[in-house]
């Protein structure tokens, strides 16, 4: 009974004394993860998600928080992606968290009235302008967050969608007749 | 010398631990999915059957004696519990997307009746040291194996023509049993 | 006895050549057109930004399109006339969308600008490069990379230029012709780009069922006594005209995966695009025209001098179209476009125009499942595996079709050509290319993005701090001034509550003081002013204004 109760001690001591040991040693410093989702992440810093951006959301996920399925603007690829990077099953979109086409921001200059609160909405500083002075979107550097249009005073910001050219065409997935019309 | 080498043959192909012993499937099916995940999962569970396998006979034979019998099973479980906490803490410090990756199955080595059940095997055949080392070793060696193909099949049947109702899980089960059956087919290889 | 080429390139296939049609006859030169379409993006690189007005009258090498950037080329009026147009028309691209093109409207009397040559050997190799890129020289072999770049050895070591004259497609035989009838000028044009590149020796690689153009090449070679020159005879078999193919074939240097050429010391250029160098340097002239063959559906298929911006329309009449033409193809049958209608200009990659009918070219077969008979791997000429890429390109699998090599397929068709199930094949990987090639740039455009996201909040942060900090120095300062009583040591040691006591004490004073000040200033008795007194009042405030304006004139500096 003794010898029993000093072996399964002394197999548990040495185990902790390993385990301690080993928990210095091999001591993870910071959450590299978090940096790992925010790659995958589309960086438009809108807030869809429900966090005040990219890097937010990111560590969110990485604490367990938050679903991977919260972000439009990364698409169906995007939940893919995390799946793929965490290990989780995918998730489709829920209700009301549809993906949109892409489109920039556009300032009908003839009734801005360079009052700069869409400026200070802009999370990629993608609006050009001062105070009094007109304001213009700098179209490539515009993500499509749209969080420029509430505060807008006169209402005069518009998405425009990107149509498709000749310099973003892309080849379309080729769709073949599996049997030939009678 | 000729004797070792049957046990890694027998243990790798003839009595595979996953597809004639059906051992070990928890992780088989769960870290499958991918490539990589399944080889970093083999190399984890190699280094923690092993090691388990060795620790296992030295204190069956040293530490419990005939008397203490008893405490096999509780006694081998603590010190699996321990090698897979620390093999745990390894790989999160080198690679921690591999750690992402094999998420809660890395801990459930612990859980694995191969781990727990290639030790129990070497008692109940009264191995010596190299031997239950090589059978641990060895059977391990076939998990890898077995995880490795398994992977590859699954990533190639992620682009094929699946009904509906078969993909995902019911697909690879029904892999798997077609792979056991392939590997029944090593019995009688070594006499 | 001509050399024949001492290696093999792995795979490729024999498609009928269709070749005897169109060399029956010898080049004929086109008419010139109604009217000119001429893109302004007929090369690698930027699109050429247009230096023409409408209505403007222009000459025949008049630059129209000048290059922007360091991947660019100029693009040129072909004839001379008037510019009717400058807008969106459409081009040979496999979507059918419109690019930007300059339309003109020639007058028949194809006058030509002010242009002369420079000697190569006088002029230097900054000064070559510049003459070639403003004279819109494109690899002409289909790929149109600027040759003023593809010229430049960049600190590489160039020991073999290849000069590509297999011409390995069905139907084509533009360079074919061209080398039976101007092999001396593009020996001289190699002699140009030879220098440029510092090259050693050059290769001359032509496939062996052009018997007629490797006599002329070797001819000409001994007549304009050009040393380290060999013409090279090549199995006749598609795709050996491909660059990595050929460079493999007459030499042995495997160019491997993600490898540029001249990192292996060869570099390789079309036979036409060294004709075009030739008289682009020693003549000054221009890309303005090309060799472009007709077949498939016309009474006379042969080789035509085809000014560029000429529509297809007007060319393919001058061989005598047949009815039943349903599609015309750029190109040849393994690697053309369907072009989106028969408006479309001539451009510098034309090298072919199939009139085809659905006899000729029938529509294709449904497609069946992949049987893995691994043909379509016998064939590559890249080493690929097409069947994996295409299975997982059909699975959208992007990253598995990456570690298969998606990016070394040279988009040659042969997998296509034998799969016995008519899978077609080339179709997956480009969808796959071009979905990869998006994802790409979303990822860069992220990227960029989260940057500038970055630098907001550090700027925003840092405004803060400098705000708080000149907060902090103001209200240092004007404790400073408002200290009456020197801060005596005993003062210090009193507690904090008298400290501030004292303060409040100082400010009010400091307050009332202030008012006392402002009253005094102040008039008084304004209540119930009588008029007379108003007045006085308003007089005397008058005559204070004005002391001031004396006042202030006299502190002005003197001018």
């Amino acid at each position: 009974m003794i010898a029993a109760l000093w072996v399964m001690i002394g197999i548990a001591l040495f185990l902790g004394a390993v385990l301690g040991f080993s928990a210095i040693k091999f001591k993870v410093q910071g959450n590299p993860l978090v940096d790992k989702i925010d790659a995958v992440l589309p960086q438009t810093q809108c807030g869809q998600c429900g966090f005040p951006g990219c890097k937010p959301y990111a560590t969110a996920i990485a604490a367990g928080e938050a679903e991977i399925n919260q972000c439009p603007p990364g698409g169906e690829e995007g939940i893919h992606k995390l799946a793929d990077l965490l290990g989780k099953e995918f998730v489709p979109f829920g209700e009301g968290a549809k993906p949109k086409a892409k489109s920039v921001a556009f300032i009908d200059e003839s009734t801005c009235i360079g009052c700069t609160l869409c400026i200070q909405a802009c999370p990629v500083d993608a609006i050009l302008g001062a105070a009094k002075q007109m304001h213009t979107i700098i179209a490539s550097e515009c993500t499509g967050c749209e969080l420029c249009i509430p505060p807008c005073p006169v209402d005069c910001i518009t998405m425009l969608p990107i149509d498709e050219d000749i310099t973003n065409w892309k080849w379309r997935y080729p769709v073949i007749a599996i049997q030939e019309a009678a | 010398m000729t004797e070792y080498l049957l046990i890694i043959v027998s243990t790798v192909f003839v009595n595979n631990i996953v597809m004639v012993k059906i051992l070990g499937l928890c992780p088989f099916m769960g870290v499958s999915k991918k490539l990589e995940a399944a080889v970093g999962m083999g190399a984890a569970t190699t280094f923690v059957l092993t090691l388990g396998s060795g620790a296992s006979y030295l204190i069956e034979h040293y530490l419990l004696g005939p008397d203490l019998a008893y405490l096999t099973t509780l006694s081998f479980i603590v010190v699996i519990a321990g090698i897979v906490q620390f093999t745990e803490m390894v790989i999160q410090k080198t690679s921690p997307s591999l750690y992402q990756i094999l998420g809660i199955y890395l801990p459930l080595i612990t859980t694995n009746c191969a781990v727990l059940g290639i030790p129990l095997l070497n008692v109940q055949a009264k191995h010596d040291f190299m031997e239950s080392l090589l059978f641990g070793f060895g059977g391990a060696m076939g998990f890898t194996l077995v995880m490795i193909l398994f992977a590859g099949i699954r990533e190639r049947l992620d682009g094929a023509d699946v009904p509906g109702i078969f993909k995902g899980s019911a697909i690879a089960m029904i892999t798997a049993g077609l792979m056991s059956l392939a590997f029944m087919g090593f019995s009688g290889l070594v006499k | 006895m001509t050399i024949k080429a001492p290696f093999k390139f792995h795979g490729g296939v024999h498609p009928p050549t269709h070749k005897e049609e169109s060399t029956r006859t010898p080049i004929a030169q086109a008419a010139i057109p109604s009217k000119l379409v001429i893109p302004l993006h007929q090369h690698v690189g930027t699109r050429a930004k247009p230096c023409v007005q409408i209505g403007e009258r222009v000459l025949k090498g008049q630059i129209i399109g000048q290059p922007e950037g360091r991947l660019s080329s100029a693009t040129h009026a072909s004839t001379s006339g008037t510019i009717s147009a400058i807008d969106m028309q459409l081009v040979a691209h496999h979507s059918g969308l419109p690019d930007l093109c300059v339309t003109i409207s020639p007058d028949g009397k194809d006058e030509w600008i002010e242009h002369s040559g420079v000697d190569y050997k006088q002029a230097s190799h900054d000064e070559l490069r510049k003459r070639l890129r403003l004279a819109g020289v494109v690899g002409l072999g289909g790929a149109v990379f600027p040759s003023d770049v593809k010229a430049n050895a960049n600190n590489h070591k160039i020991k073999t230029m290849v000069l590509n004259g297999a011409e390995c497609e069905p139907y084509i035989t533009c360079d074919d012709v061209l080398m039976r009838e101007r092999a001396a000028d593009i020996l001289l044009g190699t002699e140009i780009l030879r220098e440029l590149l510092d090259a050693d020796e050059v290769l001359i690689g032509i496939e062996d069922n052009k018997p007629e153009a490797i006599a002329a090449m070797e001819q000409a070679i001994i007549a304009g006594k050009h040393s380290r020159m060999t013409v090279m005879s090549v199995e006749t078999l598609y795709p050996s005209g491909g660059a990595k193919q050929l460079i493999r074939l007459l030499t042995g240097i495997e160019v491997a995966a993600g490898v540029r050429s001249p990192e292996m010391g060869v570099q390789c250029f079309n036979v036409a695009t060294a004709y075009s160098a030739w008289r682009a340097i020693t003549h000054g002239e221009p890309l303005l025209s090309r060799i472009v063959t007709v077949a498939g559906n016309v009474e006379r298929p042969q080789n035509f001098d085809v000014l560029l911006g000429t529509p297809v329309n007007e060319l393919v009449v001058q061989a005598g179209s047949k009815p039943h033409t349903d599609k015309h193809i750029m190109g040849g049958p393994m690697m053309g476009v369907q072009l989106p209608s028969g408006a479309v200009g001539i451009t510098k990659a034309t090298n072919c125009i199939i009139e085809s009918t659905p006899e000729l070219f029938p529509a294709p077969k449904p497609a069946l499942p992949c049987i893995r008979c691994t043909r379509c791997a016998e064939v590559c000429p890249a080493e690929l595996q097409p069947q994996d890429l295409y299975w997982f390109a059909k699975a959208k699998n992007f990253v598995k079709v990456e570690d298969f090599h998606l990016f070394d397929c040279i988009e040659c068709g042969a997998c296509a050509y034998v799969c016995p199930s008519n899978i077609p094949l080339v179709n997956y990987y480009r969808f796959a290319k071009s979905e990869i090639s998006e994802r790409e740039r979303e990822a860069k455009a992220a990227e960029l993005a989260r940057e500038r996201h970055e630098y907001r909040q550090f700027r925003i942060e840092r405004e803060k701090q400098e705000k708080a900090a000149k907060l902090a120095q103001k209200e240092k300062a004007a404790l400073a001034t408002k200290a009456i009583e020197p801060v005596t040591a005993a003062a210090t040691e009193v507690d904090a509550d008298a400290e501030d006591l004292a303060k409040q004490q100082r400010i009010e004073a400091a307050l009332a003081k202030a008012k006392e000040q402002a009253a005094a200033a102040k008039p008084k008795n304004t209540e119930a002013l009588t008029p007379q007194q108003q007045a006085d009042i308003a007089e005397i405030e008058a005559r204070r204004a004005q002391a001031h304006e004396i006042a202030k004139n006299e502190t002005e500096p003197k001018q």
